[in-house]
């Protein structure tokens, strides 16, 4: 046997603690695996919106209106931003001009 | 900027006017009713920040390679309207997302991908505006990035199990749907044409007003 026995003991003794391992973590996770796959609760009843309490009743057209105004905002503020930036450019632009010219005459 | 730029920005106030009518002639969706009609708009924003991703890493590329500044600007355009097309995507998902699956936000694949690629486009314009010098170049990498992101937020949806609808959508809606869809979405793609010019030309001014300076400085 030797030094080689004593390697093959220890990866003997290796593969049964993986084996035992693998069955302690199926037995621990398999509840958890078959509960995640069941499907949702059956309906036995249908229950009217009205009968909803407050904070399960959630009505779409204030979603839909916060959306559009969204929109709306962004696109707006972008278009004024990009306009604001164009104009103080050009002013600038035409400052700068205004300066080179007259450097030119002097 | 072309001639076409008066008549077409008419043309689209027009059309921006006209969508809140048109959406509102499309049919209640059967399951998720008066909320879907928020479909109108974020799928449409969707695609355009999609396309801005593609157009800014694009000219990046270009730029990287051959240095010419047309690209840069093409690059920093389409950049920013990636952010503000992300910004409505990511504002109006959760919108309809609440009423539609019950939660504000999903970390799946979609969702996820998009709020990571808007992000590197936001840090793109935060280098661009706070990098100093050079930080165009490192920018232009940023877009690259951001570019390779596009075709896993388009296919992730079929790829992996998420709550968010397949690609599948659009191509299958009836007439009554399809229409008004069509129409917001060819009416946020001349937006996004118009804005792109306006962003251009903003650069090409600012070009200008930097050999002013140069010229005021000599």
């Amino acid at each position: 046997m030797g030094r080689w026995g004593g390697c093959a003991m220890m990866i003997q003794k290796t593969r049964f603690l993986i084996g035992i391992l693998l069955l302690v973590f199926s037995f621990v996770f398999s509840p958890v695996v078959v509960w995640s796959q069941q499907p949702g609760e059956q309906v036995d009843e249908f229950v009217p919106i009205s009968e909803l309490p407050p904070e399960d009743q959630l009505p779409a057209a204030p979603l839909l209106v916060s959306a559009y105004a969204c929109v709306v905002l962004a696109l707006g503020i972008y278009v004024w931003s990009v306009g604001r930036r164009l104009s103080t450019v050009q002013q600038e632009i035409k400052r700068l001009e205004l300066e080179i010219k007259r450097d030119v005459h002097n | 900027m072309s001639r076409l730029f008066a008549p077409a920005s008419g043309l689209c106030a027009i059309m921006l006017a006209a969508t809140p009518f048109v959406i509102a002639s499309a049919p209640y969706e059967s399951t998720m009713g008066l909320v879907q009609k928020i479909f109108y708009y974020h799928v449409p924003s969707a695609w355009l920040m999609m396309l801005a991703a593609l157009v800014s890493g694009t000219s990046s590329g270009f730029y990287l390679f051959n240095r010419k500044l047309s690209w840069d600007r093409i690059a920093v355009a389409s950049a920013e309207l990636m952010v503000l097309f992300g910004a409505i995507v990511l504002i109006t998902g959760p919108l309809w997302g609440r009423k539609a699956w019950g939660v504000w936000w999903q970390w799946d694949a979609r969702l996820t991908s998009s709020l990571t690629t808007w992000m590197i486009f936001c840090a793109y314009l935060i280098v661009r505006r706070f990098g100093g010098i050079g930080s165009e170049k490192l920018a232009a990498g940023l877009a690259l990035f951001g570019l390779a992101n596009v075709p896993f937020i388009y296919v992730s949806v079929n790829y992996w199990r998420t709550i968010h609808p397949t690609t599948n959508v659009v191509p299958t809606l009836p007439l009554s749907m399809g229409g008004p869809f069509w129409f917001c979405a060819l009416t946020l793609l001349l937006l996004y044409i118009l804005l792109m010019q306006l962003r251009i030309r903003l650069e090409d001014q600012r070009k200008q007003l930097d050999n002013l300076y140069l010229a005021v400085d000599r």
